[in-house]
């Protein structure tokens, strides 16, 4: 089982998520082509402002509005990001496997990284429960997909402690992520692919076209 | 949860049409227009949203309700598209009426919320696209409706006959050369430097804004026209009722006419929606990426006219005043550094709002609410308490509105909530501080001789 999961699934995963992400992309591409008020509008100059003002913590107006959430935000995408792509142990295994080496978070440090995803996800979820514009908008399919982002953390986490017996947890683990990656080009996860998208085209519309700002 | 006396309003538009509609229809209408009228973006839209509700902040109407959450822009949208959508089209007559309402009720398209969504998803636009479904369904509210039976009709918006325009011109511009002797309309001349058009109410309820104008381009010493015939109105209610054939008509008669004219600009009045049908929703329509003719809003025109030395002013309005930006002049074309000038220039005490420029919060009755009529105004005034309050903290007692919409529906809320405030359009003020210039006996017989040949040219 473990070597089933760690071979095909991770493979699978990827693939689906690599070739979903793929056949998203392309397929909406062919459909804005024929839209005439989208690409020609596109501009790289007020497409790059308008994410620069929406990646640099609190240049907007409505980050500085919500600048707990916005605290919260930052740290779980940079972490969600970065932990599994600088983890030691995933580290070993591209090293096992392909022969890449790169640097890698000190373990304290990751541990560090995973809880604050977790509580991030936790905030998440209290948010979706107490804020009543949230919870008006939120049904099972939200924490489902919460389940899923916050799974291979938890998963991950547990297993790095050895709290549980090795192999039960990796496979929880490697069958957690697969999910994840499986869940991204189709799932509103998908904001991923698409924020830079729809913001730079915001930022062309009210840059290029209206002459304004857009945060 | 929803308000009880909006879902209660009567609106023959939304309540005589739906008892037309067969299941059939509405998911047909429903599939046209989810599929062959919106595609890719619209996708992207829907999945890219996260449900986050950090749009709410940007309604007015979320805001003014108490953080009502079936209010916030996203609530808007899930009780809307995102049902025709889970159920491809299969929904019911009674959900229709619901999705008229919020759509255009409930929400003025006025984008602040795609300024407050971290991924920039344009909500108005999908609210659009509900509007453009009930439109298509024939479900509009009755007021509105009228509106674009007028456009469709006549070509302006008020049900303004060709005769009763010209005569209208005629009669501003005999109301303005006794302002200033020598003001004339001139009509139809071809390859003047500039076309002035207006909004259809100018004629039929605001005639006096066109002899201000008029007043204003002799002082100048402009090269303008006026149009004669149809295109003379650049106002576009269709574009809001979801009339889309209607909009692109309409704004290829105004270009059509600029073009016939020659002329190397169109100077519009103090109006956001028109400006938003002439530059961009209407082009986009016709598939044009930019108008054939540079259009100047009025804002942009005083600008000019008061930085270049052309029209002075001789004194200052003294009593404190304030302004609105509109949102389809600010937000949509970034007019409120030159507008804070105007407003400098012709007020002593000038007091801003706060929140300012793209974030100023809409006046609710844009985006073709106010024109939802009197059925509707109670609940519009229920959804702009924030913009009472911004008016009130400034203590103003004039507030400038170089906006028609804005206008209307800022002297309804100074009104409902008692702020003791008047609204003043620019030209308004312009006549009121500009030197106009001594006019001697002789340049004034000059003027009429001038007049006269203009009328045997």
């Amino acid at each position: 089982m473990y070597e089933f999961a760690r071979g095909p699934l991770v493979w699978i995963a990827f693939l689906i998520f690599i070739g979903g992400s793929f056949y998203k992309l392309v397929s909406v591409y062919l459909l804005v082509k024929k839209e005439k008020s989208v690409l020609p509008v596109m501009s790289a100059k007020y497409g790059l402002r308008s994410l620069m003002h929406w990646l640099v913590p609190l240049s907007s107006r409505n980050q500085r509005l919500h600048p707990v959430m916005t605290f919260v935000s930052y740290v779980f995408h940079m972490f969600l990001l970065a932990t599994p792509l600088l983890l030691m142990g995933h580290a070993v295994l591209w090293q096992e496997s392909w022969g890449f080496h790169w640097w890698s978070l000190p373990p304290g440090l990751a541990d560090l990284m995973t809880l604050a995803v977790i509580g991030a996800v936790g905030f998440f979820a209290l948010r979706r429960i107490a804020a009543p514009e949230v919870r008006n908008v939120t049904g099972w399919k939200e924490y489902a997909l919460l389940l899923i982002v916050v799974a291979p953390f938890v998963t991950g986490f547990v297993a790095h402690q050895q709290w549980l017996p090795g192999k039960t947890i990796l496979i929880a683990h490697i069958v957690t992520g697969a999910l994840w990656l499986i869940a991204i080009p189709f799932t509103w996860l998908s904001h991923m692919l698409w924020f830079v998208f729809t913001r730079s085209f915001m930022g062309s519309e009210f840059g290029a076209v209206r002459n304004a700002r857009d945060w | 949860m929803a308000d009880l006396q909006d879902a209660l309003v009567v609106d023959p538009g939304i309540d005589e049409s739906i008892a037309k509609l067969t299941p059939e229809r509405i998911e047909k209408t429903i599939l046209r227009v989810l599929k062959k009228e919106n595609s890719g973006r619209l996708k992207v839209y829907l999945e890219t949203c996260v449900h986050c509700g950090l749009c709410s902040e940007g309604c007015h109407t979320y805001l003014s309700r108490d953080k009502d959450p079936d209010f916030a822009p996203v609530a808007k949208v899930k009780e809307t598209l995102w049902v025709m959508v889970k159920r491809k089209g299969k929904v019911s007559p009674e959900f229709i009426k619901k999705c008229a309402r919020i759509a255009f009720t409930e929400c003025g398209a006025c984008r602040r919320c795609s300024m407050y969504c971290p991924f920039g998803i344009d909500i108005a636009y999908m609210i659009m696209i509900v509007r453009r479904i009930c439109n298509l369904l024939g479900v509009v509210p009755q007021f509105l409706q009228d509106t674009t039976n007028s456009h469709a009709a006549t070509s302006n918006q008020m049900w303004v006959q060709p005769d009763d325009w010209i005569d209208t011109l005629i009669w501003q511009e005999e109301d303005a050369a006794d302002e200033l002797p020598g003001v004339r309309i001139p009509l139809d001349r071809e390859g003047a430097e500039i076309m002035y058009s207006v909004i259809g109410p100018e004629p039929k309820i605001l005639a006096q804004l066109i002899a201000n104008m008029a007043i204003i381009m002799k002082v100048a010493g402009m090269d303008w026209t006026m149009p004669s015939l149809d295109g003379w109105d650049n106002s576009n209610m269709a574009m809001y009722s979801g009339d889309f054939e209607v909009m692109g008509r309409v704004e290829r008669a105004h270009w059509e006419r600029a073009m016939q004219l020659k002329v190397k600009r169109v100077v519009m009045g103090e109006c956001g929606h028109a400006y938003r049908g002439a530059v961009y929703d209407g082009p986009k329509w016709l598939g044009w990426k930019r108008p054939p003719i540079t259009m100047v809003h009025a804002v942009e025109f005083y600008y000019e006219l008061l930085k270049s030395g052309r029209i002075k002013i001789d004194h200052k309005i003294s009593e404190p005043t304030t302004v609105q930006d509109p949102c389809n002049i600010v937000r949509g074309r970034g007019l409120q550094h030159k507008l804070r000038y105007i407003m400098n220039e012709l007020c002593e005490d000038f007091r801003d709002v706060d929140p300012r420029f793209e974030h100023n919060y809409c006046c609710a009755a844009g985006g073709g609410v106010i024109n939802c009529g009197p059925p509707w105004k109670l609940s519009r005034m229920k959804s702009i308490r924030v913009k009472a309050e911004q008016f009130a903290a400034t203590g103003a007692h004039i507030i400038v509105t170089p906006c028609h919409n804005c206008h209307s529906g800022i002297e309804d809320i100074i009104g409902h909530y008692k702020l003791g405030m008047h609204v003043s359009f620019i030209s308004e003020l312009l006549i009121k501080t500009m030197d106009m210039g001594k006019q001697d006996k002789d340049s004034v017989e000059q003027a009429a001789q001038q007049s006269v040949a203009e009328v045997r040219t």
